[in-house]
């Protein structure tokens, strides 16, 4: 690996997280809307302080977030503050910091996603090299149909159907939470069990919706494969079909997978904070939300800068990664 | 020598309409696509001429009754009866994502134009910027900027802009690679070599062979602005007033209409999504065969 590549690739990592906080710098200067007065406004009609002090409560905070200094100043301390990954204090619930309530709630974000993910890329891939596979028994084949049809399903809109199916009518799973109300989180097993239950249907919403882009790419890529000479010298030589499929047909359709992976990072993370509001999971989805609904500003903008942050860097990451899956690959 | 005149064959060739339906036929997932459009189409436009508008908006019917011979679908907690919150919400998904749908493939198509004809500087900036936006999450920024607006001038116009605004990097790219391979093309050069002008070879060389794309990424232009206005609805970022599909799933959601049992709340918007996304996506795929003559089957 040329140390010129791995330049360029920082150097449009940063060029990527300069552009994003550029947007979320100005798009909230560009409004009408000062959160800040609306938050206080909002606090004074239900009785917490006199009217009088508004004007006074607002000024100091103004200048404690230096709003109060010209724009260039303010751009400039709010991209170095970026690059701290200093995101700001909540308004809502003071004094916490957005990161910290990233942290918080980052663990059962990443748990849900990262397992709905694997699990749909294993099985979407799979199904879809399957169903490509002309050797491959017929019924195995037609597995991989429903779950394209699927795909013109959203999640949340799958999560409502679940919801719908098995939670309200069967009664089989809980209607939403992270586990039973009443509980406190600990580390026995039966919390453990109680609050898997609890994502089942939100990781099943995830997998069920994004199954089918998997298969339909992968078949895509199995046909083209089929055809390739090194598949027809590999039948000559003698080798098993679970052999070929494995080493010679899997191994050369993953890669363009892969990298398909990388591009699908936004939309994961879009669906998974959607899935995770409408269930009430306690991610970074629920932070999302409670932040809008309460019109804390400084946690919105937090939350979208470090998910770009987070889905930038991951995609470089992966990027660089390429050699270890495909010793042909060499970047420069 | 004597010649012989053979029987000369009259040739009939098939009507247009009657290819089209041929086509149609073959075409299965475009046939069930707009068989399923066409369906959603009557039950707006019959609902919009049976129902009264003012049904859709809260306080307007008798609270929380399950699906009935009056109310079919029920209606909502907060006194909208929810056929009629149906007929405007699909109404107003429908005019969100085509006019997003219209404006982002006009911008894309126009940018990739100039990006692959032009070249140059024009082309590497055109394309950087596609690059360097495309890693942003862009349903996030849309978040910001729905919440950045005050709530009470947000309309379902401002939901279409917000949408749009950073919506025309896919058609962007698309179009320019396909311009910049039909460039190379004979056809073009022939064109070229007989004079004509460069306004000629764009209008009249290359936007006709491109329309099943522009075609195309129209309606993934419309699938993803309806799935991104539906998003930011769900999660109330929506014209909260407005019986948008996503804004009922969140008002159910908010009320925990499931926990009380009033289950036809939140299905009755999102089967309709299903109906519409679904009709939309055969049609893209339909579409994509009609573009890609290679995946087109002959049977």
């Amino acid at each position: 690996m040329k140390p010129a590549f791995l330049l360029k690739r920082f150097l449009f990592l940063i060029l990527v997280i300069w552009s994003a906080s550029t947007i979320t710098f100005f798009i909230p200067r560009l409004s009408p809307r000062n959160p800040i007065r609306e938050r206080f406004a909002e606090l004074a009609r239900m009785g917490g302080f006199s009217p009088q002090d508004l004007e006074a409560i607002i000024a100091s905070y103004n200048q404690r977030f230096g709003l109060d200094k010209p724009l260039y100043q303010q751009y400039f301390d709010y991209m170095s503050a970026v690059f701290r990954l200093d995101f700001g204090v909540s308004l809502n619930r003071f004094p916490k910091t957005t990161v910290e309530l990233i942290m918080e709630s980052l663990p059962w974000t990443i748990g849900l996603l990262l397992a709905t993910t694997i699990i749909a890329f294993v099985i979407g891939n799979l199904l879809g090299a399957v169903a490509a596979w002309p050797k491959a028994p017929d019924w195995l084949r037609s597995t991989a149909t429903p779950f394209v049809l699927l795909m013109g399903v959203p999640p949340v809109i799958m999560g409502v159907l679940l919801l719908f199916f098995i939670a309200f009518r069967l009664k089989l799973l809980p209607l939403g939470g992270a586990y039973s109300i009443g509980t406190v989180p600990n580390m026995s097993l039966e919390f453990i069990l109680d609050a898997a239950r609890h994502q089942i249907l939100p990781a099943l919403a995830l997998v069920l919706g994004s199954v089918g882009a998997w298969v339909l790419s992968m078949r895509g890529m199995g046909v083209t494969i089929q055809g390739e000479d090194y598949v027809t010298f590999a039948e000559h030589k003698g080798l098993g079909p679970f052999t070929i499929f494995r080493d010679y047909y899997l191994r050369n359709a993953l890669l363009p997978q892969v990298t398909g992976l990388v591009l699908a990072l936004g939309s994961v993370v879009t669906n998974g904070i959607v899935v995770e509001s409408l269930f009430g999971l306690p991610g970074v989805g629920r932070v999302l939300d409670q932040a809008i609904r309460s019109n804390d500003f400084i946690v919105i903008y937090g939350i979208v800068l470090f998910i770009t942050i987070a889905i930038a860097t991951m995609m470089v990451l992966v990027e660089l990664a390429y050699p270890l899956l495909d010793p042909r690959i060499k970047l420069d | 020598m004597a010649t012989t005149a053979l029987p000369q064959q009259t040739i009939v060739l098939p009507s247009r309409t009657r290819l089209f339906f041929n086509y149609l036929r073959r075409n299965k997932s475009l046939t069930i696509g707009l068989l399923m459009l066409t369906g959603l189409v009557l039950f707006t436009v019959i609902g919009l001429f049976t129902i009264d508008p003012k049904h859709a908006y809260p306080l307007s019917v008798p609270t929380r009754r399950p699906p009935s011979l009056e109310y079919p679908f029920g209606t909502d907690f907060f006194g909208r009866d929810l056929y009629a919150a149906m007929v405007v919400g699909m109404w107003q998904t429908a005019l969100i994502g085509f006019m997003a749908g219209a404006i982002g493939t006009f911008i894309g198509t126009v940018l990739g134009f100039i990006s692959a004809y032009f070249g140059g500087w024009v082309d590497t900036t055109i394309k950087g910027i596609c690059q360097i936006l495309t890693p942003i999450p862009v349903f996030l920024i849309q978040v910001i900027i729905a919440g950045s607006l005050d709530k009470r001038y947000v309309t379902i116009f401002t939901m279409a802009l917000i949408v749009v605004l950073l919506a025309w990097m896919g058609p962007t790219l698309v179009i320019r690679a396909q311009v910049l391979s039909m460039k190379e093309r004979q056809f073009v050069a022939v064109a070229k070599l007989s004079g004509v002008s460069e306004l000629g070879i764009i209008f009249k060389e290359i936007l006709p062979n491109l329309l099943p794309f522009i075609a195309a990424s129209f309606v993934g232009q419309v699938f993803t602005a309806m799935i991104a206005s539906f998003y930011l609805a769900v999660l109330g970022l929506g014209p909260l007033r407005e019986p948008l599909l996503g804004n009922i799933i969140w008002a159910a959601q908010s009320q925990s209409a499931f926990f009380n049992g009033w289950w036809w709340w939140p299905l009755t918007p999102s089967i309709a999504i299903v109906l519409i996304l679904g009709s939309l996506a055969l049609i893209n795929m339909g579409l994509d065969e009609l573009a890609n003559p290679r995946v087109r089957r002959t049977e």
